[in-house]
């Protein structure tokens, strides 16, 4: 594997006593489409800002194409953003906002007549040119902010929640214009988001974020089978969560005791009295009325929802957890408080190693 | 009307009838208003035609004093010390007041709460108090009166409307566009000039006018702060009018008002220019 494009070695972060990144390491490599994801707060945006220039890392090293650029102005470095609000200048044209880039490096007329007309035609705006900001859609508006970026050829694109402010609709649309055109300029997007849908759809690789720590950096495939730590699970897509200690393993096979009652995960490097989170999908647990060999947990069926892809069932397991089981078809089987049992599939379960304060959150 | 709608015809007539007598008021009250507002000056622009020495009655008409105005009228002194501090209080006030407004939307520090409030004093203490103060720090620091004394006391009034002007208009302003210039290659200096200030201007021109008329047409806080050898038009004319106003005065308000509102035609003139050519921009780029 080559030299990746962006390198970040132990960068922290304060603001004031906040400690907003703390000691992050990521490597970037050259054509990827890497997703920060994560909850607001959870130091994103800040990684997006400290990568363009427009804010310092407190301490650690930043490179850019095996180059350090802690010491460099945002206009000396080779990465282009598009932000969040769009940013346009209100007082020029499309044109003007799109061949700006060009005109502050002195590049002849011709040459950025040429390009910007290129970059028209890659973001689908010939005609605009004329066109103001302010008369434009917020669809056109962020097509223009990203053609700006791009006729920079920068080595890296930053986008910086770009789709936040358009209805879901149009976000579809542009999520799947953003990937080809990445997959067509080949250039690395760095794409920073707090919905995980919009991550999966578009990213080559994710990196989950929480409280300036990432989490778990992996492929969408990797990141839903087999999330790494329990609030991976639970922000990426839904999960069945029950936590507990590891009190028997035989076979391969690890028995956990949660307050719920027992359950069964492949023991992998899980010792006796361990804390393990059994991470379970709606769609793959399963339930029985009778409880099944190995497994003890148990709950009332509490409400039976159709949201339209799936009928979802919820689970009172007590005053405060719900377990949801999705499914196609509805399941005149059962009614509204019988007790089901739960039960699943070996391959089907996620152990997560946990902290002993994590079981009862 | 009544003779269409047979039913709800009474009931539809009352109603248009208020309506029409609303309409008839309200044209009323707007003629009366205007009425009220512009015959001062109709009067003022009559009697500088009066063939008379005082304002009292009409003797007849002449150009007498217009040709006195512009013969051997030492007014025109005073019009040019008025504009000189206008002028000059205009860019002192502005270059403190944006640069404030700035700091004041951009940063956080200590004490800017106060700074923040304390903006309104000027704005609220009576002029007179602002006036004695003034001059008593004049007084204290040994500063002459004079041009000097004027520009600072005007500028010290407008101070507080550029910044209250500036900062609203970046309330309104997303500044992620300075950072998006810089991010494509532009450095401070040429991002201040490409796109901060362009989109200042609006409000750095709203910010000027509101100063200049300020200063232009401050009597009380001038009267303490002027000096013997320099003083403005409006403390001159209040001055006269102890020893009786001659038409002389009237003349010369007249030619402002005209050349105000020629002033004020040619601004509409060329904003409908402008905008006639900006919407007929058909540039074409490619």
């Amino acid at each position: 594997m080559s030299e990746p494009i962006v390198k970040i070695q132990h960068v922290d972060k304060y603001f004031g006593e906040n400690h907003v990144i703390k000691d992050l390491n990521l490597e970037i490599e050259e054509g990827e489409f890497l997703t920060l994801l994560g909850p607001s707060g959870c130091g994103k945006t800040t990684i997006l800002r400290m990568v363009a220039g427009f804010e310092d890392a407190t301490n650690g090293i930043i490179e850019v194409q095996g180059e350090r650029v802690e010491d460099k102005e945002a206009y000396e470095r080779d990465v282009n953003t598009v932000f969040q609000s769009y940013a346009l200048f209100p007082h020029m044209t499309v044109y003007d906002n799109i061949a700006y880039g060009l005109v502050v490096k002195k590049v002849p007329k011709d040459e950025i007549k040429e390009r910007v007309k290129e970059m028209l035609e890659l973001v689908q705006l010939m005609g605009f040119e004329g066109r103001r900001p302010d008369a434009m859609s917020g669809g056109q508006k962020q097509r223009v902010a990203i053609a700006r970026a791009l006729i920079n050829n920068p080595k890296v694109l930053l986008l910086d929640e770009p789709l936040g402010a358009l209805d879901l609709q149009l976000r579809k649309q542009m999520q799947i214009e953003l990937k080809r055109l990445q997959q067509k300029l080949n250039i690395t997007f760095v794409y920073v988001t707090h919905d995980q849908e919009e991550a999966m759809t578009m990213s080559d690789r994710i990196a989950v974020m929480k409280d300036g720590i990432i989490e778990h950096l992996a492929t969408p495939r990797e990141i839903y089978a087999k999330p790494r730590t329990k609030f991976v699970a639970s922000f990426i897509g839904e999960s069945n969560i029950f936590s507990g200690h590891v009190t028997e393993i035989e076979d391969g096979i690890a028995t956990v005791e949660t307050k719920f009652g027992k359950g069964r995960m492949p023991a992998e490097d899980f010792k006796v009295g361990d804390v393990a989170h059994l991470c379970i999908r709606p769609e793959v647990l399963q339930y029985s009325k009778e409880p099944v060999d190995g497994f003890s947990i148990s709950g009332q069926v509490k409400n039976m929802i159709f949201v339209g892809s799936v009928h979802r069932t919820l689970i009172g397991m007590d005053e405060e957890y719900d377990a949801r089981i999705n499914r196609v078809k509805y399941d005149t089987a059962y009614n509204e408080g019988d007790t089901l049992y739960l039960h699943w599939e070996m391959e089907d379960v996620t152990g997560i190693h946990g902290q002993e304060d994590e079981i009862d959150a | 009307m009544e003779a269409v709608n047979q039913t709800t015809g009474t009931r539809l007539s009352k109603r248009l009838r208020r309506q029409r007598a609303g309409r008839i008021w309200g044209n009323i009250f707007a003629i009366a208003v205007f009425t009220f507002i512009y015959i001062p000056i109709a009067m003022m622009v009559l009697f500088s035609f009066n063939d008379q020495r005082t304002n009292y009655y009409w003797n007849g008409f002449t150009f007498e004093w217009y040709k006195y105005l512009f013969t051997e009228s030492d007014l025109w002194g005073y019009l040019v010390v008025s504009l000189i501090v206008a002028v000059a209080s205009v860019i002192l006030s502005l270059a403190v007041g944006v640069l404030g407004a700035m700091g004041l939307m951009r940063f956080e520090f200590k004490l800017k709460k106060l700074i923040s409030n304390s903006l309104y004093i000027p704005i609220v203490i009576p002029e007179v108090v602002l006036g004695i103060s003034l001059l008593m720090l004049f007084e204290v620091a040994h500063f002459p009166l004079g041009y000097w004394s004027m520009i600072l006391a005007h500028t010290t009034f407008c101070i507080p409307f550029v910044v209250i002007i500036m900062r609203g208009r970046m309330a309104g302003m997303d500044m992620s566009v300075e950072e998006a210039s810089m991010d494509l290659g532009a450095n401070r200096i040429t991002t201040f000039f490409k796109i901060t200030l362009p989109m200042l201007v609006p409000g750095i021109l709203s910010s000027a006018f509101m100063s200049f008329t300020l200063s232009i047409d401050d009597v009380i806080i001038t009267n303490f702060v002027t000096g013997p050898y320099a003083t403005t038009l409006p403390i001159k004319i209040l001055s006269m009018v102890k020893v009786g106003l001659k038409p002389e005065v009237n003349a010369m308000t007249t030619v402002m008002v005209v050349v105000l509102i020629l002033g004020i035609l040619a601004n509409s003139v060329v904003q409908a220019m402008l905008k006639k050519r900006a919407s007929a921009n058909k540039k074409t780029y490619f």
